[in-house]
């Protein structure tokens, strides 16, 4: 996992994605998921290079499947935008990093 | 300024990776591209039972994993962006991407297909929301739940079978009234006692408050509907090729397929197709590597044959 990408869970979750100032996008992921293991390096650029402008997180949705619920996750890997503790946008499946950044576009930008 | 290549390849599947590694091997300079997965659809299959050399299966994954791995060893050059424009129609084929502008003496497509989309009320609203397009990356949500997987072919067949390791019970819909998977594979379907089957059925509506519930059935030949509890949709329904980016600059069949002579070669000299993207008669991983090989010698062939 690369360095600016946060890892969350249970406990950290009201902290560092609902109470957070700055938009997080949250990459809900599992082991057992091919995408979401491709995708992951992607996740890790993302990071790098928007860590100014967004928080990146990951939970584990096996490990916390509290929250996966509470968001209705039922596909993986599901990205979500929180700002402000609500969900702004949320999208399913693998996909090449400019397809994040211009679906992120208005928190990238 | 375009970087310069002997060989572009589109197209990260088991097609464009055994062309890539056929074409390294051969020495030429080859870049090959793709925008989501590497491995394709192939990379989310559970087990693969029938590609030679692996008495026990092996998972999709894994094999394309180990074709990616194999293709670099022999120098693919592998770039995760996707292309966004391509101009066959000169001696120099060039290929943009959001990265970069790319020349090359040849171009090979395998972009493949994409599994159709269930196209009827509530679908798009629930998708990620119990329907599911990929069983090994959602079956776990399914822990002791109700599924339905739609579709007859081997993988609407296959994928239901293997969420019986997580739900409770699997309903197979299929609009005929019989299965088109293998034999075999229809076989251990009928043996499993989770799998049951409504055959000469169609969801026309899918149903639930942020969550799936349930579905509308309709039975093709008697017209009647029924709605059936149901706690994720598992969709295999067909495919559609990946070809929108080559519209009016290739010859495509009526289904969008792109067709090619015995060599592989589409009607622009030089640029080639393989695998599910061409229209063949098997959809399978050893016919898209065996086209990807073909490829790979017959772009070869036509670059001496340029020099």
């Amino acid at each position: 996992m690369g360095a600016n990408v946060v890892k969350v869970d249970e406990q950290s979750w009201d902290a560092e994605v609902i109470g957070s100032d700055m938009p997080v996008l949250v990459d809900f992921w599992a082991e057992w998921c091919g995408p979401c293991k491709i995708v992951a390096p992607v996740i890790d650029e993302l990071a790098n290079e928007y860590s100014s402008k967004v928080k990146f997180a990951k939970l584990n949705v096996d490990d916390n499947p509290r929250i996966a619920g509470q968001y209705q996750v039922m596909s993986i890997p599901t990205f979500a935008l929180f700002q402000n503790g609500e969900v702004k946008k949320r999208f399913v499946g693998a996909m090449p990093k400019e397809r994040f950044v211009s679906e992120l576009s208005e928190w990238l930008g | 300024m375009a970087e310069e290549y002997d060989l572009i390849i589109i197209g990260g599947g088991p097609a464009g990776l055994t062309a890539g590694l056929y074409a390294a091997r051969s020495m030429l300079k080859v870049r090959l591209f793709e925008k989501e997965v590497v491995g394709g659809q192939t990379s989310i299959t559970d087990i693969i039972e029938n590609y030679p050399g692996f008495p026990k299966g092996i998972s999709g994954f894994e094999l394309t994993d180990k074709m990616r791995e194999q293709a670099q060893e022999f120098g693919l050059e592998l770039d995760m962006v996707e292309v966004t424009s391509v101009d066959f129609s000169g001696p120099v084929k060039k290929v943009v991407t959001p990265s970069g502008e790319f020349n090359a003496k040849a171009v090979i497509i395998t972009t493949g297909v994409r599994p159709s989309r269930l196209d009827v009320p509530g679908a798009q609203e629930l998708t990620g929301r119990g329907i599911s397009y990929c069983a090994t990356c959602d079956g776990p949500f399914f822990r002791n739940k109700k599924v339905m997987v739609v579709g007859g072919g081997n993988s609407a067949v296959e994928e239901a079978l293997y969420l019986t390791k997580f739900a409770s019970q699997v309903t197979i819909i299929h609009r005929r009234d019989q299965l088109r998977a293998d034999k075999i594979v229809q076989k251990r379907a009928f043996d499993n006692e989770k799998v049951d089957f409504l055959l000469d059925s169609v969801i026309t509506a899918v149903s639930g408050d942020g969550l799936v519930s349930g579905v509308t059935v309709k039975n093709v030949k008697t017209g009647e509907e029924k709605e059936v509890p149901a706690d994720g949709i598992f969709v295999f329904v067909g495919n559609l090729p990946n070809t929108e980016l080559f519209d009016g600059k290739l010859t495509l069949d009526e289904r969008g397929y792109i067709t090619t002579d015995e060599s592989l070669m589409t009607s622009a000299a030089g640029v080639f197709a393989a695998g599910d993207v061409r229209y063949n008669l098997l959809k399978q991983v050893v016919v898209a590597a065996g086209e990807g090989a073909l490829a790979a010698v017959s772009a070869e062939k036509y670059i001496e044959s340029q020099e």
